[in-house]
Parts: C-alpha cells; structure tokens; sequence
C-alpha cells in the first residue's frame, strides 16, 4: 500500500501538484488518469524517486520516504519495479540481458539461476525465442511485454507504469493491460498505472485517481466512473465520440 | 550566470560519478567494453592520421629549407618536435574530441531521451558511475594511443624524407637524436592526461544533463565536440605555460 499524503511539487514559479492526497491499495491496479498537463506523470516521478515533493509526504507500507536513509531507500528501490513509456529497454544489451539486469545488479544468483528466472519470466509475458534479439529488432509491443518481464523479474512489490499502452494498437494495448493486472493479482502487488487511455479505465480500473491541474477531483472505481456527475469527470470521460455514443445508446434504452 | 551553473553542475556531476559504486562484477565488464569502444576502436584512425601528418611535417620542413647551412637533420628534427609537442598529445585529442566525445554525448544522450537513465535510477542504481566511471577508468589507457600516434607520427616523417628524397636515413635519425629533452616526452604524457579526463568527462556532462528529444542529442553532441575542443586548447595553453615557460 501506497499513501499520498499532501504532496507539492512546482518547478519554478509553475505548481504541477497543488496537494495530491490518496492512497493506492495492494494487490489492486490504481490508476491516475487525467488530461496532458494535470500532473499525473509527475506525481508518478515523486512515487519513484525521481522527483523529490517540496512538500508533503509519501508511505510505503506507513514508512515515509522522507525519513529513510540511504540505505533504506536503496532497498525500497529494489522493491519497485517500472514499466516506461517507451519501454525504456537499454539497447546494447539482448532481451535475455535486459531482464537479468536486475539480478545481476541486486541478486549473488548464479548465471544458470539467473537464466531459468528470465525463462520463466518471459515466458509469463507470453514471449518466447526471443532471448538473443536486441529490442530493436522486436516489436513495440513486445518490447512493452520485455519491460513488464524486467520490472517483475526481482518479484517487486510495487509495480509503477507510465502510459504503458501509448503507441500500442488497440488489441496490443487491451493484451498489455489485462498482463498488468494479471500479474497484480498474481502476485500482491501495489501497482500504480498512469494513463489517458480509456479502454484502460474500463479494463483494468479497480481504483481511479483523476487529476485536474495538479489538484485531486474525484477518485473511484471503473464501475463509478461512468456514473459520476462529476463535470470534469464526465468530460474527460465523454470526450471521445465512442463513448458518448455509448452513452447515447444506453440514455435511449432506458 | 548559466555558464557559473554548468560549472558548478560540471564538477557536482564529477562528485556523483565515485559515489554509490556499481557492482565489481558489472564494472569490470562495462570497463573492457568501454576501452574497446572509446581505445582500441580508436587505434586504426590514429595510426592512418599520425602517419600521413608525421609525413606531410617532414616535407613541408624539408621544402621550406632552401638555405644551405641550415643542417639536413633539421627535418628529422622539426619532425620529431611537432609530433611529440603538439600534434600527437594536442590536435590528435582534438579529433578525439570528434570521435570520442561525439560518440559518448550521443550514446548517454540517448539514453537520457529514451528514459534508460531513469531506468537505472528508479532500480537504484547510481546512473553516473554506472555510465561515466568506466568511460573515465578506459580513458586512462588514452596515453597509449598518444604513444603509438608519437611513434607511427615520426615514423612517416621517416618514410616521407627518406623516400622522398628529402633526407637521408642517418641525417633524419641524427634530427631525432639531437638536442633531445627527455622532460619534453613527460610534458606530453601530462597534458595528455589531462586532455584524457577532459574528453571523458565533458561529453558525459554534456550528454547526461542534455534535455528534449533526438535533435537535442544531435546538438549536444555538437555542443561537447566545440566545448572539449575549447578546453583542451585552454588547458594546453596553461600547462605548457606552467611546464615549458620557467
């Protein structure tokens, strides 16, 4: 579990988050979602460390980051596991290096060990043969599904995905998102999705934080969502011309 | 005041990279493959340039004495000058610049653009010394390279003068001989040291704290060839005043 408690961030004299407090369960998909420029990806860069709030806290399992030390956050950080944007898979290295990286940097496995962890992991991202090509030469999607394998193969607890379907076909993007809660379920772990993508919202949304100019407007599930009377909500929501059909569908049926 | 603020993130930047060391293991690896990338790849255009330049020093030396009392060994002489003092440690490091630096700026450029820096970060690792200290650790072998760019330099100076009619053999061994300071080779290897660290770490700076997309890396890598260039004359201005000037 993840906890959110009033955080700030501003970069020069712009605020991004004006005080974002919530909090994001275990062994469920939270996702943050919001309009380009409402904050979401920075409150994920404050969840992992890579921007420090000017103010307010943050809790993993009721510990804030603010009062570990060096070393605890060391271990913290090996806890977390992150799926980029766009993968993120460093290039001079194969597939099968990609995944091993975590175990080589934090593990003393030995290789053998190391390899059938890989096997076994790319096997659950559903890629196979693949072990000796360079990301280049592999799909967007399958470079989506090796960046799920590398961010789960140390067993994190919390898992972390900015946008993991941006560039992704629909069908691509449906495959990633049910192997992200798949794998939450799976295993326990927090995991904390940011997206625009609706699909995702009605996929895999068991808990949904929407932003709006860095402020916190309405939080829920995928079932509420589309209930809310919410305006900022419902426009966010509506705004595509799928779902306002939907929409039009079901006021008409009833 | 943004020239006082990249300094000042320059030398923090220097700080960063011998904190929170990477694992032995993965830092020997990343050291051999970087001497390979950054040394050996270098090797072959090093010998082909000294070679050519040792030669094309000999005859233009040879060509501008037309006074019968200058010695003929002043060609081996002259050749033997300018390749220890200045081409081989000083403009060879500026095509270094070129090749070396653009390759280190654009290589950890994109991986700040693609979020492979992020990457390491987020996983816990110090993206620094995982990217820049093995770059500085292969980049101590760079004396080797000046040495064989010495040699081969001389050795096409050699080559031009003598099958060039421009000098006999023993003449161009006796410039070579003549009047040596063995202080002068120790100069060289000083500031090639210098200019090693220089070619390492600028471009790591330049490429690591670069921001925006894939024409960004292009212009940072322009940035790191026009800045280690320009700190590499300096530099060499200061130590060869310091050094050579008392």
């Amino acid at each position: 579990m993840i906890k959110v408690d009033n955080i700030k961030k501003s970069f020069g004299e712009e605020e991004i988050l004006k005080g974002i407090t919530t909090t994001f369960y275990k062994g469920k998909t939270n996702l943050i979602i919001g309009q380009s420029g409402s904050g979401k990806t920075v409150l994920l860069k404050c969840l992992i460390g890579l921007f420090k709030p000017d103010d307010g806290n943050i809790f993993f399992e009721d510990k804030a980051i603010q009062n570990m030390d060096d070393e605890e956050q060391r271990t913290l950080r090996e806890e977390i596991g992150m799926l980029f944007q766009g993968g993120a898979l460093f290039d001079s290295m194969t597939i099968e290096e990609n995944v091993m990286f975590p175990l080589r940097m934090f593990t003393k496995q030995k290789k053998s060990e190391m390899l059938g962890r890989v096997n076994e992991v790319l096997k659950r991202v559903k890629l196979e043969n693949v072990n000796k090509k360079f990301p280049a030469e592999i799909s967007g999607g399958m470079q989506k599904r090796v960046s799920i394998a590398r961010a789960i193969v140390n067993n994190p607890k919390y898992l972390f995905c900015d946008e993991p379907n941006s560039g992704l076909d629909p069908k691509t993007a449906t495959v990633i998102d049910n192997l992200i809660q798949e794998i939450t379920h799976e295993n326990n772990i927090t995991t904390v999705v940011v997206t625009h993508d609706m699909n995702s919202v009605m996929e895999i949304g068991e808990k949904i934080v929407f932003l709006k100019n860095g402020l916190l407007v309405w939080q829920g599930d995928n079932d509420q969502i589309f209930k809310t009377d919410n305006q900022d909500v419902t426009d966010f929501v509506y705004s595509s011309n799928l779902f306002k059909k939907i929409r039009d569908i079901q006021i008409s049926e009833q | 005041m943004k020239y006082i603020e990249d300094i000042g993130s320059y030398f923090i930047m220097l700080k960063k990279i011998f904190s929170s060391p990477t694992k032995t293991s993965v830092l020997k690896e990343l050291i051999f493959k970087e001497i390979d990338d950054l040394i050996i790849d270098s090797i072959p255009i090093v010998a082909f340039i000294s070679f050519f330049v040792g030669g094309v020093v000999a005859i233009q030396t040879a060509l501008n004495i037309d006074n019968p009392l200058i010695p003929e060994y002043l060609v081996g002489f002259a050749t033997r000058q300018s390749i220890i003092l200045e081409f081989a440690p000083t403009f060879l490091s500026i095509i270094m610049a070129g090749k070396v630096g653009s390759f280190i700026t654009s290589s950890i450029g994109s991986m700040r653009v693609t979020e492979q820096i992020d990457a390491l970060e987020v996983m816990g690792i110090n993206s620094l010394n995982y990217l820049v200290f093995p770059k500085i650790v292969a980049i101590m072998f760079y004396p080797f390279v000046i040495a064989i760019a010495m040699f081969l330099g001389i050795l096409g100076g050699w080559v031009a003068a003598v099958y060039g009619g421009f000098s006999s053999s023993d003449a161009f061994i006796q410039g070579l001989q003549e009047d040596f300071i063995p202080f002068h080779i120790i100069y060289a290897f000083i500031k090639t040291f210098v200019f090693a660290i220089i070619l390492a770490t600028v471009p790591s700076w330049q490429g690591y704290y670069m921001k925006g997309g894939a024409l960004e890396v292009g212009k940072a890598s322009t940035n790191s060839f026009v800045w280690t260039s320009v700190l590499i004359i300096l530099s060499n201005y200061i130590i060869t005043q310091l050094l050579l000037s008392s």
